[in-house]
């Protein structure tokens, strides 16, 4: 069971932002349509974290095609509101570190029980987009996205678990293609969602870009964190999958962009920017990405997955340096999670 | 999700030549077989030709599933198919989310048949394993 941790005064000092954008190439993840096929349905994630309180900018973008289409993105704790997003954060986030990247890029891109039922903490609807918070196991997670008329990829048991048993928050998004269409939305418009989450335990999830892919296909995505100070990170993007791509002081220029953005008044007066670029196997990615700004370098193995919840966590005992640990977020190349899709049992036999 | 009774699918007729429902007098055996995170466990079963197979498959993901046992030609054209489920015949069954099927089978003839899952993705993704069956 995950520990609690207190988020101290001094922690409010942090911030951390992250965004995750898909390259065009891998914008599709996890979303499976009637006869089988991924649909392509591209979500942009920005998370800042600031004062115990973590804020989550995605973006849902209409790939076109009809019908439903869904995703779930796991949460780090339960969000006080889900809202309208700002029109221009995630842009400029790519746009600070990728100068090539046109804009068609920068668009596109406590434990439950087992078997408990889900617990439904809010639900709204942002323009074609139906969101859910839940908080549930992975078999009831899953249960209840089938319920709701999407098919789950053959990984999703294993995936819904592995975060559930450290966060049994998700949000789930069922965007409506048909109704974007009548909408009046055009392939590539996209619907930002700002998810306001007081926590004192935030991460990225990763993981759950594989979702719905098959074990050789790449994920690719660009991660970007804004902390108050340059920040540690498990894994170490080093190589093997995980790349920094950019580490410096974020432009006075980008940190007045994004706080001139609706709902980002929060962004401090000077950070940190980095941008972690994830170019791996599907069946190689199972991690998240944990983050420590506080100094100490000691980023948490049990936020990044790596231990089981329950296994002491040493480099996290201490308060002090926990309260000082920034942001998650992320963005899902293709989705923020996955899922899904209204089922049409297709199937074998003729 | 199916009641234990409807589960009870004792002497199905097959379709294979090679597999008849259960019944006779030869000695029965039971086999348990459990769907968890999309794998088969286990995915290696070993019964006797002839003698009557209890099987009970539990589903113990919040997806569903199937049980397809067969030769190739079988899987080729399950992998191929449009069937909406499973039932009718004891080589042949959906496994529903969380829920369990029991059936019994015959295997008349020795050897190796595979078994699958032929939802979408799900064969690929490692959900299948084998029954091999030894002489009686």
């Amino acid at each position: 069971m995950r520990r609690m941790r207190r988020f101290q005064a001094a922690a409010a000092a942090t911030l951390i932002g992250l965004i995750l954008s898909a390259s065009p190439a891998l914008a599709c993840g996890g979303l499976i349509g009637p006869n089988g096929a991924v649909n392509l349905l591209r979500t942009t994630t920005f998370a800042g974290y600031h004062a115990g309180v973590e804020h989550y900018v995605t973006s849902f973008e209409f790939a076109g095609g009809g019908g439903a289409f869904g995703s779930i993105t796991p949460l780090p704790g339960i969000p006080s509101s889900v809202e309208r997003g700002g029109d221009w954060t995630l842009q400029r986030l790519i746009r600070e570190t990728d100068l090539e990247s046109d804009l068609l890029l920068a668009r596109a891109a406590a434990p439950a029980e087992a078997g408990a039922d889900v617990e439904i903490l809010l639900e709204t609807t942002i323009d074609a987009l139906d969101i859910t918070v839940l908080k549930g196991g992975g078999d009831a997670v899953g249960t209840w996205a089938a319920a709701q008329g999407f098919r789950l990829p053959p990984d999703a048991p294993e995936v819904l678990d592995f975060y559930a048993s450290r966060s049994p928050i998700f949000l789930a998004a069922a965007f409506d293609a048909d109704a974007a269409a009548e909408r009046g939305q055009a392939i590539g418009d996209g619907t930002p969602v700002h998810v306001t989450i007081p926590t004192p335990d935030p991460w990225v999830p990763l993981r759950i870009l594989g979702l719905g892919k098959s074990g050789a296909e790449r994920v690719e995505a660009d991660v970007y964190l804004l902390t108050d100070r340059q920040p540690a990170m498990l894994p170490q993007p080093a190589g093997d999958g995980l790349f920094l791509d950019h580490s410096a002081a974020a432009t006075r220029s980008l940190l007045d962009d994004l706080r001139s953005d609706a709902g980002m008044e929060w962004i401090p007066a000077s950070a940190w920017l980095s941008k972690v670029r994830i170019d791996t196997a599907a069946s190689d990615l199972r991690y998240d990405l944990a983050i420590d700004a506080s100094g100490q370098s000691t980023p948490s193995r049990l936020a990044a997955g790596l231990d089981l919840p329950g296994i002491a966590d040493t480099a996290t005992d201490d308060p002090s340096f926990r309260a000082l640990l920034l942001v998650a977020l992320m963005l899902i190349a293709g989705g923020v999670g996955l899922v899904a899709m209204p089922v049409t049992t297709s199937r074998a036999r003729g | 999700m199916r009641s234990g009774g409807q589960r009870l699918l004792v002497g199905l007729l097959l379709a294979s030549p090679v597999v008849s429902g259960c019944a006779g007098a030869a000695a029965s055996s039971n086999v348990e077989i459990v769907a968890r995170y999309s794998r088969f466990e286990p995915s290696s079963v070993t019964v006797k030709a002839g003698r009557p197979v209890h099987f009970v498959l539990r589903n113990e993901d919040p997806i569903d599933h199937e049980w397809i046992v067969g030769d190739e030609s079988v899987h080729a054209e399950h992998r191929a198919g449009t069937e909406t489920a499973h039932g009718d015949r004891g080589t042949e069954q959906s496994i529903p989310a969380l829920g369990d099927g029991r059936f019994t089978l015959t295997f008349d003839v020795p050897g190796r048949y595979a078994f699958a899952c032929h939802l979408p993705g799900h064969e690929a993704y490692g959900m299948v394993g084998t029954i091999i069956v030894t002489e009686g």
